[in-house]
């Protein structure tokens, strides 16, 4: 009987310690600066003293008034734009590399390595890795193009308005295609075999196969590489910033929703002011949004695994 | 239900008292921490404190560094949560005002630190809070907007420094004829843009039109500015700034010209020291913007680095105070300026090295780093119009009169005189 009482009590504190820590991990790093982020959009902030109380004026600032209004919808189509990009190269392709890798064409051992490889790169290596391809005078990139007599298409990628934005999209999805692929990988490999043998049998062609019968079984993969990506391009923020600077450069064509908000609430070199008020603003709307599409759009991508499979 | 209610409390305890224990402690009487963006300077300021120490040998100081860039997102951070430090580099200007208007400086003035006032002005206007115009800080450098050349390329294509606007373009086709980049600037760092304009067309802009944006009789799409941002869309569009200019970032711009591939760069004298410590064999030389016509005035543009504060909550001011007088002296300007090659903005200051001594002289026909002087106290702040500004201006993107445009109604969100 006393070991009987004794268990539930020892299991209950194994329990306890078990989630405490991270609970409150979780309390203090997460909960709570996303709690006082809300708070703090709601004031009028002199650096990081707070002043007066302004209810939601920073929120219409930020998104209707000058001279806040029209970064911050220029902002937010870039991140559109980075998002719609990456859906189609770095997971589109990234499902058409897990496809051939999926079929074991010659090497797919090797390549299946070489794909992932970038994707364990810290973003600091990567971006200046490839600022210094893109470099105009010294660069790789140039150079190669110009040995293969494209020399006319040469460019400075990161210095023209036209290219730098799609040159660091193009980066990001070098950078993490491998991710994708892996997904898509693994749920191709879960497939089967017997059903993709038998439609084989049946006479499909490869088309068919892949639209008919991997595309919607791999369907919870792309739940989770769609709504990531989604996540990841609205959050964006490293590679612009190592790459082209705080201020979105050249003149704001690659300023993002991320850039922004750093430069309202810490300042930069050449303004000096933080503005923690529009800043966390700022920061209230891109979490209420990507929180807000994200949940939705998971719930209706779940709703289409279940219809597909 | 107990048993987790107690656990989760003593975690959270144990969590708060281990974040407690990680913040540093104030200093004990006699101590004072010092707290600075500047780590390479760290053995020229032990010579500081040690000099310090011969007339106040009881107070001791620790030097902390922090990385430039965060620096007064750290400072700040620690002020408002009154763990700052006893004294500390603060910036000049609207970053200045940022840890000034909260209240968290110490008034300076003629009582606390005799000899304060006799400072130069425009170093003054730096560290003096708009909104009451008393100073908090006590000014350390001033920085100087010029032309930096190679002189050894110069004479070997045989060109002297230019006066002219004329003889600028005429310096840069022999050089350009003679296979070398004439100027080692590009425009992919956002910054670099407004050093271009102060460096190369302070005397055209003139101190004239500075006067009248600061009373408001002018904006920024008087003839005197737009033509000459004309004259700098004419160097770039002859090709006379770095091949691929818009994709040459500043640290590229920086090694074309230390490397000897470029022979002149446009920027400040805080440039001087790197480029001779990554090629000491580098001979250089300096020369302000050239002027339109010639008896014109020649400028430079000037702006003040910054400065030194100490805490208004700080419990050792009196400490803090001895090493603001200390700061201020003639003393500690020499020293400060000769080991750091810096210049000091303290009167009566002499210089050994030649080239600060040449860019000392060159400050005395100055008008202000403007944007950075006047218009970085609100957002959208004049620098960042600027840079944008001539950035897309120099991409061939805008005419020099709708940058003016631009930059006038941005500020015009914040500065009465331009709404109109």
């Amino acid at each position: 009987m006393a070991a009987d009482l004794e268990w539930p009590t020892g299991r209950k504190i194994w329990v306890t310690a078990l989630i405490v820590p991270p609970l409150a991990f979780m309390a203090t790093f997460v909960v709570l600066p996303i709690l006082s982020a809300f708070v703090y959009a709601f004031y009028e902030w002199q650096g990081l003293k707070r002043e007066g109380f302004v209810g939601l004026k920073n929120f219409a600032d930020v998104l209707l008034h000058e001279p806040w209004a029209p970064v911050t919808w220029r902002a937010f189509s870039h991140n559109v734009m980075v998002f719609v990009t990456l859906m189609i190269i770095q997971n589109g392709f990234g499902f058409l590399l897990a496809y051939a890798l999926a079929r074991q064409l010659p090497g797919y051992r090797f390549h299946r390595v070489a794909v992932f490889l970038p994707v364990i790169l810290s973003t600091v290596i990567v971006a200046l890795l490839w600022k210094q391809f893109l470099h105009p005078v010294f660069g790789l990139f140039n150079k190669v193009l110009s040995q293969f007599g494209f020399g006319m298409v040469t460019t400075p990628w990161l210095g023209l308005s036209e290219t730098a934005l799609w040159a660091i999209t193009l980066v990001n999805a070098w950078h993490w295609v491998g991710f994708p692929t892996l997904v898509f990988l693994a749920g191709i490999q879960r497939i089967p075999p017997d059903i993709i043998e038998a439609s084989r049998i049946d006479g499909v062609s490869e088309w068919q196969l892949v639209r008919t019968i991997i595309w919607p079984l791999v369907a919870p993969s792309a739940t989770v590489c769609f709504v990531l990506l989604f996540i990841g391009a609205f959050n964006w923020f490293e590679l612009p910033y190592l790459m082209v600077g705080l201020e979105g450069s050249p003149y704001g064509s690659t300023d993002v929703l991320g850039l922004y908000f750093y430069r309202t609430a810490f300042g930069n070199q050449s303004s000096g002011n933080q503005d923690f008020g529009h800043g966390s603003a700022l920061a209230v709307l891109m979490f209420l949004f990507v929180a807000v599409v994200s949940t939705f759009w998971t719930i209706r991508l779940r709703r289409r695994e279940i219809e597909l499979s | 239900m107990k048993a987790l209610k107690t656990t989760a409390i003593k975690t959270l305890a144990a969590l708060a008292a281990a974040s407690a224990l990680s913040w540093p402690l104030a200093a004990a009487a006699g101590e004072l921490r010092f707290w600075t963006w500047r780590n390479e300077d760290k053995a020229a300021y032990a010579e500081f404190f040690k000099d310090f120490n011969k007339q106040h040998p009881d107070v001791k100081i620790t030097f902390e560094a922090f990385e430039p860039q965060n620096y007064p997102t750290v400072l700040s951070t620690a002020m408002a949560g009154d763990k700052g430090p006893d004294v500390m580099m603060v910036r000049a200007y609207g970053a200045f005002e940022a840890v000034a208007r909260p209240g968290y400086l110490l008034e300076l003035n003629e009582s606390n630190v005799p000899g304060l006032t006799k400072l130069p002005e425009p170093a003054l206007k730096g560290q003096t809070l708009r909104a009451d115009g008393k100073i908090y800080a006590v000014p350390f450098a001033t920085q100087t907007m010029l032309i930096i050349y190679n002189t050894e390329i110069f004479a070997r294509v045989g060109v002297k420094p230019p006066e002219t606007w004329d003889e600028l373009l005429e310096v840069s086709k022999k050089l350009k004829a003679a296979g070398i980049i004439p100027f080692a600037n590009g425009t992919a760092t956002a910054w670099q843009n407004e050093t271009l304009v102060s460096a190369l067309l302070s005397s055209q802009i003139g101190k004239q039109f500075e006067a009248d944006i600061v009373s408001g009789k002018a904006d920024f799409t008087d003839k005197r500015f737009v033509d000459a941002l004309g004259r700098l869309q004419d160097l770039a569009k002859a090709d006379y700034l770095s091949p691929s200019f818009s994709g040459i970032d500043y640290p590229s711009s920086q090694q074309l010209f230390s490397s000897g591939a470029a022979a002149m760069f446009a920027g400040g004298s805080f440039e001087l020291a790197p480029f001779l410590k990554s090629n000491p064999a580098l001979k250089m030389d300096v020369f302000a913007s050239p002027v339109l016509k010639k008896g014109d005035e020649r400028l430079v543009g000037i702006f003040l680095d910054g400065g030194y504060a100490v805490n208004a909550k700080s419990a050792n001011k009196e400490d803090g105070l001895k090493l603001m007088r200390y700061f201020a002296s003639k003393e500690y300007g020499e020293k400060f300026a000769n080991t750091l090659g810096n210049l000091s903005p303290i009167p009566g200051v002499t210089f050994t090295d030649p080239m600060l001594k040449k860019v000392a002289d060159l400050n005395k026909s100055s008008m202000s780093y403007m944007m950075a002087v006047h218009f970085r106290y609100q957002e959208p702040s004049g620098s960042v119009l600027l840079q944008s500004g001539v950035q897309k201006m120099l991409a061939g993107k805008a005419t020099p009169a709708e940058t003016g445009a631009d930059i006038t109604k941005g500020i015009a969100t914040y500065y009465a005189p331009f709404k109109k």
